[in-house]
């Protein structure tokens, strides 16, 4: 059967995930980045492999997309690369094709993207601060001790939210704090936090866009019911959160991988990336004032490519390097 | 003597012209980069703006150079960039430099003050129809700069060698530079352009049209906008750029009324002059959308006041004339990352707006 792979490496969770030509889920992992995005999509790859009968398929394209897509790409031989907000606008398009509004909050950051006849008309993605995305929420349940899965059930139980300052995660930390300390219940300062960041989040975010339902919200924070609630409230209209609201940046690569890929052939490197050994270093370039910090990748003790300079010199040398791997 | 002055893409030549031949030796600025900027952020005020933050720090490195005189431009306001010469000079006397600046002002404002300036730029034992001749090559110079960059990108959208057409542009950079008399430079004009169109292009491509509007300094800088027109014609996007230096000085010196057409443009949108460029990026907008543009970049210093004005006012011309805005705000923290993420996603934005528009239009053929 022939399956694409998409692969979404953020800057909080790795997700990958196998599709087939209709576009159904046959196999999804979503784990931890961890600070190590090379590692999380090569464990990512054996977990994937180890959930299929590799027999059976066969993995006729791979699109990689979010903040490591290019890193990510070179290590597992990637057909497509695709920004974070044509990836999720695919994949939502294809889940509800009438979509008009996609709501997407991820570990450090979040977009709003309007779309109008089934294409991409505008987009806003937050631009200084990362208050009311994933990270924070993750860092107030460790706060409170509470598991992050049960957050949004905790909101939901609250009466009286209570009302928090939600601009700036530093502040809205302080307030939830004062709050706590006034005694306020667990429940209403979860809910009351929720409260703030979809306020925050539809004011800086959503600013002067015109949000039209059907909305879908997905992205890894969608799993919280109380940010859900809190959405529906505020906008006064009912909020779609697909099944696979965690991953569907992949699911997004995974299409476009799909569609870039109908008659050519994959480049594809296997899973047996997985067990390779892969290597990055750095170094700073001295030759002008820019010192640009250019990173290394190193495949089994072989360079595979260079980035981060300015000048394009170092990303040029890949491509003698490639011209002696083949000689 | 020696001399410097502001670096502003890649118009140093024009001016390291003008000052050479007057009989200076000229410590071209270096072009900008994390050293420049690093100087810049240090000594400047936080919230002043980035070509701030560039200049200040492009004036300590070359006065580290031994630069003794620094020549800059002036302004009548509102915007605060006139009055940027004037702190600049307080900042780096206050460091403990010594030098002497000489802003320029636009000179019909106060003739009188403009040619008390211009007499101490000009050297005893150069005559005056030397001097205007100098000043004049220079023009030809920086015009024949402006023209050359228009057409690189023209070019570079249908390169068929990614990368080339930049090459070959720092080719004709070099041609353009070491011309000195008239002959030269009117030689060089047409040689210049020649080789850049030589590059191997493909010519049926049609590529999509993206026009940027914005603060002139953020538009001609390079470094500061992350060379955005170089990485969105390597992706093969055609990129009008609403803003030249020549145009500029033009239109604000003697041809006031040069740039009526964009004004009137504006004025269903706005009719007062806020400075900057605040009017001409809303007129600007307008006119790329009635002239069949993909889409408008918006770049805008962080805390430019008219184009924030601007860009409020865009929001409703975007809507009104159907055509996709992306502002870039830019300053010392402006993460390239996020940028590029930004572009590419409004590239695919335009992209498939197009391709639904062509085919809504094979549709009302048949």
């Amino acid at each position: 059967m022939k399956t694409y792979l998409g692969i979404d490496v953020g800057s909080v969770s790795t997700d990958l995930v196998l599709i087939d030509e209709n576009n159904n889920v046959l196999s999804k992992v979503y784990i931890r980045t961890s600070g190590q995005p090379i590692k999380a999509v090569q464990k990512g790859l054996k977990l994937l492999a180890e959930s299929v009968d590799l027999d059976c398929i066969e993995v006729a394209g791979v699109g990689t997309t979010g903040s490591a897509r290019y890193l990510s790409a070179v290590i597992v031989g990637a057909d497509v690369i695709k920004n974070e907000i044509t990836a999720h606008a695919v994949a939502a398009s294809a889940l509800v094709p009438d979509v008009k509004t996609i709501i997407e909050i991820g570990g450090q950051d979040s977009k709003l993207i309007i779309l109008r006849n089934g294409i991409v008309v505008d987009f806003a993605m937050n631009t200084i601060c990362a208050a009311g995305t994933g990270s924070f929420l993750d860092q107030q349940a460790a706060r409170l001790n509470i598991p992050i899965e049960e957050f949004g059930s905790y909101a939901l139980r609250s009466k009286n939210p209570v009302r928090i300052a939600g601009r700036c995660s530093v502040f809205a930390e302080t307030d939830m704090i004062h709050k706590q300390q006034m005694g306020h219940k667990i429940e209403d300062l979860i809910a009351g936090l929720c409260n703030a960041l979809v306020r925050n989040y539809l004011n800086n975010v959503g600013k002067g866009k015109e949000i039209l339902p059907p909305v879908v919200f997905q992205g890894g924070v969608a799993a919280n019911i109380g940010i859900k609630k809190a959405f529906e409230e505020e906008l006064g209209m009912e909020i779609i959160v697909p099944e696979h609201h965690a991953i569907m940046g992949a699911i997004g690569a995974a299409i476009i991988a799909k569609n870039e890929c109908r008659t050519g052939k994959t480049n594809f490197k296997g899973f047996s990336v997985s067990d390779l050994s892969f290597s990055v270093s750095s170094f700073e370039c001295k030759d002008c004032p820019n010192l640009c910090e250019v990173i290394n990748i190193v495949m089994e003790n072989v360079l595979l490519c260079r980035w981060g300079g300015r000048c394009g010199k170092w990303e040029n040398m890949e491509h003698e390097m490639q011209k002696v791997q083949k000689l | 003597m020696k001399v410097s002055f502001p670096h502003m893409g890649i118009s140093y030549i024009g001016f390291k012209h003008l000052l050479e031949e007057l009989g200076y030796e000229v410590i071209v600025p270096p072009n900008p980069t994390n050293k420049t900027l690093t100087y810049g952020v240090k000594y400047a005020p936080e919230f002043a703006c980035m070509p701030f933050k560039i200049l200040l720090g492009s004036y300590i490195e070359v006065l580290e150079k031994g630069a003794e005189i620094l020549v800059s431009s002036g302004g009548i306001g509102p915007c605060r960039a006139g009055l940027y010469g004037l702190v600049h000079e307080k900042i780096l006397k206050d460091l403990g430099y010594d030098f002497v600046m000489i802003i320029l002002d636009p000179p019909f404002h106060n003739i009188r003050d403009f040619t008390r300036r211009v007499l101490a730029l000009k050297q005893k034992g150069i005559r005056w129809n030397r001097f205007l001749y100098e000043v004049k090559n220079a023009w030809l110079k920086l015009k024949l700069l402006d023209k050359l960059e228009q057409t690189a990108n023209e070019i570079r959208a249908r390169e068929l060698k990614k990368g080339q057409t930049t090459e070959v542009f720092s080719e004709a950079l070099k041609m353009i530079d070491e011309a000195r008399s008239r002959k030269e430079i009117l030689m060089v004009q047409k040689e210049a352009i020649d080789i850049l169109k030589s590059v191997p292009q493909d010519y049926t491509k049609q590529p999509l049209k993206v026009g940027i509007i914005g603060e002139i300094y953020v538009v001609l800088e390079p470094y500061v906008n992350f060379d955005i027109e170089r990485f969105l014609g390597e992706m093969g996007v055609y990129v009008n750029r609403s803003i030249y230096l020549t145009d500029y000085v033009r239109y604000t010196v003697w041809d006031k009324k040069g740039e009526a057409h964009i004004k009137k443009a504006a004025e269903p949108y706005l009719k007062q002059m806020i400075r900057g460029h605040g009017i001409q990026s809303v007129g600007e907008t307008v006119l790329y959308a009635l002239n069949g543009y993909d889409g408008v970049i918006q770049l805008a210093p962080f805390t430019c006041i008219p184009e924030i004005v601007a860009k409020s006012i865009i929001g409703k011309v975007s809507k009104d004339l159907d055509i996709p805005v992306l502002t870039i705000n830019i300053d010392e923290q402006t993460g390239q990352a996020g940028v590029q993420t930004r572009l590419e996603a409004f590239i695919d934005l335009l992209k498939q707006r197009k391709y639904l528009g062509e085919q809504e239009g094979k549709r009302k053929i048949v």
